[in-house]
């Protein structure tokens, strides 16, 4: 036993890559934190917590006015309705663009490779359902309001294009990983795209692409808030006012209410996509 | 440490409340230091017996004693204290698959390390002459800085079985030490587990399939066969006439084919879930 | 003697096929009447202006608009300023991430149920304190801690932070929860309390999903940070804002430029993080 002690190795050979890991990383971490001008004392200097205090002052009692909550009813709506308005148009520009885009309803595929032309034309439309959804949305907010002015089309035009992207994207990948046994056969059976959608496509993936739907309409709700702050009406517009105005009561309650609203969407969607099956 | 059972039965976890017992009130009288070996066919109880001696799973009926105290009437602490004094090695060995040999196996004396401690050895292994020379009395110091999922499933026994050696504890409890290992290697660890346990004065109990290394190695053999105590003997009475009872139906256990130990599953590679929003 | 059978009428007899449009009894029925309803409700309430947008003149407002953008400014004293913004924007988002995940791990551990049989008392309030935080969308975080903080990406940061947390408290805690439990119990087994357990059975196991959340979760961050300074959080989000509002139209084209790759850089360093983990 005193021996295989003697022969046991004197030190942990991991332990200086992790040294050396860790310093690394420390010293990547000190330029981050500089960038960002984090320095979190600042939260406790004087004049700071004076007006954090006092703000967070005003958040109690929140407001619960009855003509307060009107108002807030009517903005919560306006927020589903901006979001429900976004997602319809959203369809709009995805299921065109799905359907043109998607490789099982090539006819040129059916025989072996795709040709050229067709190939060409849905990678072109798949890169532009990549340019709309990697732009944020509150980007194409920003630049509707500038068109169209403040008000509800800016947020909704916003929507419908980021969502367009993202469900052209989700619901091509839905269509080609599904089943698609039957929409060939109907394609090599002489059958349109159309029919071949309807008849093939479609019935396979309706639950899944409608499950889908739905959960990104609960998420168009949440952004629809957030484009509020940049002037497209809702209650984020209202929650932007009431901030700016210190009014801390009121943010509190429309911060509840926001919360409730996800929570309640949240609830709906996923009983939906429950019994869809 | 010594251990006694009167009348005790348990039941698995899991099952009906009207199942039959895993294990039907039996008797069992161990002293301190004493080693034996608990033999019988597949779901005859042998992992559940080691559970209740384990202090794993409480009786459902009768008592436990364990140096004359039942661990169930102690409160938290001074149980939490108890099982620091024993060890269950499990079938499976219970190592996570990507930590370092030397971690997992310095894992075996946690319960006497302090908190900080422990929290240095993380970093730091903190008894490398002592792991070292654990794995070296089962012939595996070579793979002592490896990780635990780049070894073999028998090295990876081994390694569960060298946390014991680690450990502070005063009876070891292990179930099926050799599924994984060849005649040559089973020989060699079970002989370093009796050597071992019998130098510390440490009570050493573990069931086996492979019975004529259990009749080898350890001085009193218990069979057990559908949760019922069929003989409580020393080696030398154990004659084929009551193995062959004791495995009626169950014949091929007895020729040495052994029942694969579930393997481990790995975990699956990481897949982000699709997350809120984005 | 036969028996009187009673013959019910079918529920939907053969001379009525093929069935209603619209039966009450089936579910996806009023599921589509309640979208339908919810669609159509949606676009009246809102007063859209479709002829502002739809118009001819629009049209031709929208292509004067859209050709102010080109040719993107690229003067070097302007690439500077913009690639100080990416600089910030990233370090925005990494240092929110990191910060997060920090937070989110200690967090993780009172709302997880760490075997079976833990009491977990804590689990429902911890529960619902991520949830708070990750309900509340970065964005309105910014909002309300640029209050606390000033101007700046120092509150950009921290509302990404606040909100990650939520998210990747979460994760963590159900990665955790979903942990293999073998090494755990065999420790337990032998008296070692919660805490060392987890350091040393469960947080090995689970290290390269946390890691891996964690690095998804930055693709996102980014995406946010980009956009967080246009309350004025810091970034390139607060010199889109800044030059939109003097209508410097072409050094917009060039700060979205800049945000577009830095999206696409973000999501490669991540894809290929998350590849070479799980190698």
């Amino acid at each position: 036993m005193s021996n295989a002690a003697l022969r046991a190795p004197a030190r942990d050979p991991a332990w200086l890559g992790r040294v050396f890991w860790l310093s690394a990383a420390a010293v990547l971490l000190w330029p981050l934190f500089v960038a960002t001008e984090f320095q979190p004392w600042l939260l406790f200097a004087p004049q700071n917590t004076r007006v954090t205090g006092q703000f967070l002052a005003t958040f109690l009692p929140p407001e619960v006015s009855a003509e307060f909550l009107g108002m807030v009813a009517r903005e919560a709506w306006r927020t589903v309705a901006i979001a429900t308005a976004g997602m319809t148009l959203a369809l709009v520009v995805a299921i065109p663009l799905t359907l043109l885009s998607t490789r099982v309803l090539s006819v040129s595929a059916l025989s072996g490779r795709m040709a050229r032309g067709p190939f060409w034309l849905r990678q072109a439309l798949r890169w532009t359902l990549i340019v709309l959804r990697s732009v944020p949305e509150l980007v194409w907010a920003l630049v509707f309001v500038r068109v169209v002015g403040l008000g509800p089309t800016a947020g909704v035009l916003a929507i419908a294009l980021t969502y367009g992207g993202m469900l052209g994207k989700v619901y091509g990948e839905i269509l080609e990983s599904g089943e698609t046994h039957a929409t060939e056969t109907l394609l090599r059976n002489g059958g349109s795209r159309l029919q071949a959608f309807f008849y093939g496509l479609l019935p396979t993936n309706a639950a899944e692409l409608t499950s889908y739907t739905v959960y990104r309409w609960e998420c168009a709700i949440r952004s629809s808030v957030v484009l509020g702050f940049v002037g497209a009406g809702g209650l984020g517009q209202q929650m932007d006012n009431s901030m700016k105005m210190f009014k801390g009561g009121e943010v509190l309650s429309m911060l509840v209410v926001f919360v409730l609203l996800v929570a309640l969407a949240d609830r709906v969607s996923a009983g939906l996509r429950r019994s869809l099956g | 440490m010594k251990l006694r059972l009167e009348q005790a039965a348990a039941r698995h976890p899991a099952a009906a409340v009207n199942a039959a017992p895993a294990l039907q009130p039996l008797d069992l009288d161990v002293a301190a230091g004493e080693q034996l070996a608990v033999i019988g066919p597949s779901g005859a109880g042998k992992t559940t017996l080691l559970h209740v001696l384990a202090c794993a799973l409480p009786p459902a009926a009768g008592r436990l004693q364990l140096d004359g105290i039942d661990p169930w009437s102690l409160p938290r602490p001074q149980l939490q204290a108890l099982r620091g004094q024993l060890f269950l090695a499990p079938q499976v060995p219970p190592l996570p698959p990507r930590q370092r040999v030397v971690t997992s196996v310095l894992a075996g004396r946690l319960p006497s390390m302090g908190l900080a401690r422990s929290l240095r050895s993380l970093f730091y292994p903190h008894d490398i002459p002592a792991a070292h020379a654990a794995l070296e009395s089962f012939d595996l110091a070579e793979k002592l800085f490896e990780r635990v999922d780049r070894l073999s499933g028998g090295e990876r026994q081994r390694v569960g079985l060298a946390r014991a050696l680690l450990s502070p504890a005063r009876l070891w409890l292990v179930d099926e030490p050799l599924s994984a290992l060849d005649p040559t290697r089973s020989r060699q660890a079970l002989a370093t587990l009796v050597r071992v346990a019998r130098e510390r004065g440490v009570t050493l109990i573990g069931t086996l399939h492979q019975v004529e290394m259990a009749l080898a190695h350890f001085p009193r053999i218990i069979g057990l066969r559908e949760g019922r105590l069929v003989f409580d003997l020393p080696a030398a009475q154990v004659t084929r006439d009551r193995l062959q009872r004791l495995y009626a139906q169950h014949e091929h256990e007895l020729q040495g084919t052994v029942p694969t130990p579930p393997a481990v599953a790995e975990p699956p590679a990481p897949q982000p879930v699709v997350m809120h929003c984005r | 003697m036969e028996a009187q059978v009673k013959l019910e009428p079918a529920a939907n007899p053969p001379y009525r096929l093929p069935p209603r449009l619209f039966d009450a009894r089936c579910k996806a029925c009023w599921f589509a009447a309640a979208v339908l309803v919810l669609v159509v409700a949606s676009f009246w309430s809102l007063d859209l202006q479709w002829a502002q947008f739809l118009s001819l003149d629009a049209a031709r407002a929208m292509g004067r608009f859209v050709a102010e953008f080109f040719p993107p400014d690229t003067s070097p004293a302007f690439l500077r300023q913009v690639a100080i913004g990416t600089w910030e924007t990233l370090a925005m988002s990494a240092l929110g991430t990191l910060l997060a995940a920090a937070a989110g791990l200690l967090l993780a551990l009172p709302a997880s149920r760490l075997h079976d049989g833990h009491a977990a008392l804590a689990r429902s309030p911890t529960r619902l304190l991520l949830n708070a935080l990750r309900a509340i969308p970065e964005l309105v975080w910014a909002a309300l801690l640029l209050i606390a903080a000033g101007l700046g990406p120092f509150a950009g940061t921290l509302a990404l932070a606040l909100h990650t947390t939520g998210v990747l408290g979460r994760l963590f805690a159900e990665a955790i929860e979903n942990a293999p439990p073998g090494p755990g119990a065999a420790l337990r087994a032998q008296g070692v309390g919660n805490v060392r357990v987890f350091l040393y059975a469960t947080l090995p196991q689970v290290l390269p999903q946390l890691v891996s959340y964690t690095l998804y979760r930055w693709e996102n961050n980014i995406r946010a940070a980009a956009v967080l300074g246009v309350v004025g959080a810091g970034g390139l989000g607060q010199l889109l804002t800044f030059h939109m509002g003097l209508f410097h139209m072409n050094k917009t084209a060039t700060v979205l430029g800049a945000m577009l790759l830095l999206v696409a850089i973000v999501d490669a360093l991540s894809y290929g993080a998350r590849r070479w983990l799980t190698r």
